[in-house]
């Protein structure tokens, strides 16, 4: 079926597996930030732990409810940050907010990897909030962090 | 009559995502006639102008229609007078304004105030509001498994401290239709009063306010076919005019003094500012549409409509409905979940192929909760919707389903 190729810009199988199978599901114990956000509108919430420590997020989780976006972006979002400094997170969360919008960004500088399978959602404008959820929890929280 | 009614809806002869639009969605809020179009058209075109004071001729006009529209709306509901009829922006504000006004005025420590699991946030926040203000109590009358109410509940629920009964007469998730008269009976055995949010039930069912014997009622004009922004307060003669008003300003007031100031007469001392005037205009015309169609005939279709749907969803593997299975226990909606698959996911895929339904809490929270779920799909009907549609829906919902179990 036709519709099915605009779905699958959507829907793109990297996606599918980190809704399916979360990398860094859970709650740190030793966390230095907690952040809970929801998403009003539809009644998605995330409930992050950050361990940020020397300018560093050393490790990262989630737990939270919500559509395949939602939870897949939070999966990789985690994956992503770890390891990062605070401003590069910050940098990324800046990139991933530009991707979202259908904006250029530097592609140079980070290698995105499974994130860059979601740039398909800047083409459903109904489900950017679902990604970009988890995004501003990591934002918000790097920054309390600091 | 029914069968050609499409013709009157601009909106839905077009093609979306490549695919002939399916609107599934007026619960959230209608579409709108040409006949509604062009009664604001006229108004706009050739009478527009502020109403209750100028002299000239198109105040008048204005006048008349405005008021004529307030005639409609009491014959609509039965109302005994056009005093009981306050024109609101819509239920959320009609339900507010009972709360801000005669809530505030009455409530005192300790008075209950009962509602339902099952409530719309516009039926539950701002009594929430004003309990705490005032010290009363918010008491919520437990649901039966289908989701529907038992007044044996109601009658352990409501006590001689209750003072406010305020519920839903058809429930936006459920569908479910409540006996809102017998609750009312209930309420004034103990002395309470009833108030009724019937959002979803004015665009779809006859409604008698003096049968009801509902003390206030509440309903938005975008949901039966007029523009958003304008609703209706029905209140009792009586109490509204013990009533303080809510908004001050223009339009409202008899005399106005340095420090003291007086009120106009009913119903427009609840109506401050310059009113919806246009709005109300199409809320009339509305109101016209959906008496020429017959709001017995609207009814029927949509519980027809209600037992196909259910009928052919349930055939579909894996999908789960909500609310009573009884067509005729319901209003034409259906809200459901499928698999696993998030119901955002679902009207995504839906929305590919035409589709719109509505995905979320649909402003339920509390509901949701009971539910044990975090969101839901929901596929609602009007009397421009048919069987063909339906079996869109199905359609859609099966190929949702292959698409996940693929990319699972």
């Amino acid at each position: 079926m036709s519709f099915n190729q605009n779905l699958d810009q959507l829907y793109r199988s990297v996606i599918m597996d980190h809704y399916k199978n979360p990398r860094n599901k859970g709650s740190l114990e030793d966390g230095s930030v907690t952040i809970d956000m929801n998403n009003p509108t539809c009644g998605d919430r995330i409930h992050l732990t950050l361990n940020v420590v020397d300018g560093i997020v050393q490790d990262a989780k989630f737990d939270g409810e919500g559509c395949s976006i939602s939870m897949s972006s939070a999966s990789m979002m985690t994956q992503i940050v770890k390891g990062k400094k605070v401003d590069e997170a910050l940098e990324l969360a800046n990139i991933f907010s530009k991707m979202m919008l259908g904006e250029d960004f530097d592609t140079d500088k980070y290698d995105l990897g499974d994130v860059e399978a979601l740039q398909g959602v800047a083409k459903f404008p109904a489900r950017i909030k679902c990604a970009t959820l988890a995004w501003k929890a990591m934002e918000k929280g790097v920054n309390e962090g600091q | 009559m029914i069968k050609d009614i499409k013709k009157f809806f601009p909106v839905l002869n077009q093609e979306v995502n490549g695919y002939p639009l399916v609107y599934l969605d007026s619960a959230a809020t209608s579409q709108k006639p040409i006949q509604v179009l062009q009664a604001m058209k006229n108004y706009y075109e050739l009478d527009n102008s502020n109403v209750h004071r100028g002299v000239h001729t198109l105040g008048n006009r204005a006048t008349d229609s405005y008021e004529g529209a307030r005639e409609k709306v009491r014959k609509f509901i039965n109302a005994a007078s056009t005093k009981e009829i306050i024109f609101t922006r819509g239920t959320t504000t009609s339900l507010n304004t009972v709360a801000a006004g005669y809530a505030r005025q009455n409530l005192k420590e300790g008075d209950e105030i009962v509602i339902t699991y099952m409530e719309h946030h516009s039926n539950i926040i701002p009594w929430q509001q004003v309990a705490k203000e005032k010290g009363a109590v918010l008491k919520y009358i437990d649901l039966e498994a289908d989701g529907t109410i038992s007044l044996e509940t109601v009658r352990n629920t409501i006590t001689p401290n209750t003072k406010i009964v305020s519920l839903m007469m058809v429930s936006n998730v459920l569908g479910s239709i409540n006996p809102v008269k017998e609750i009312a009976k209930i309420a004034h055995e103990n002395g309470a009063i009833m108030v009724v949010d019937a959002a979803q039930a004015a665009p779809h069912m006859r409604i008698d306010v003096q049968d009801l014997d509902c003390d206030f009622l509440a309903f938005s004009g975008h949901k039966m076919c007029a523009p958003t922004g304008i609703g209706v307060l029905y209140g009792k003669q009586a109490i509204l005019e013990n009533m303080e008003p809510v908004e001050f300003g223009g339009e409202m007031i008899d005399f106005v003094g340095l420090q003291e100031s007086t009120w106009k007469e009913l119903p427009w001392k609840f109506e401050g500012g310059t009113p919806i005037i246009a709005g109300a205009i199409g809320l009339g015309a509305a109101i016209d549409f959906l008496e020429e169609i017959g709001l017995d005939n609207i009814e029927a279709h949509e519980h027809a409509l209600a037992a196909y749907a259910m009928d052919q969803m349930e055939t579909i593997d894996g999908l789960a409905i909500y609310g009573p299975r009884d067509a005729n226990k319901r209003c034409g909606l259906v809200t459901f979940n499928l698999d696993d698959v998030h119901p955002h996911d679902v009207a995504t895929v839906l929305d590919m192929n035409g589709i719109a339904v509505r995905a979320g809490h649909h402003c339920a929270q509390p509901l949701m909760k009971w539910l044990n779920v975090t969101a839901t799909a929901r596929a609602s009907f009007y009397m421009y919707n048919d069987e063909a549609d339906i079996d869109t829906l199905v359609a859609g919902l099966r190929s949702a389903k292959e698409y996940f179990n693929d990319v699972f």
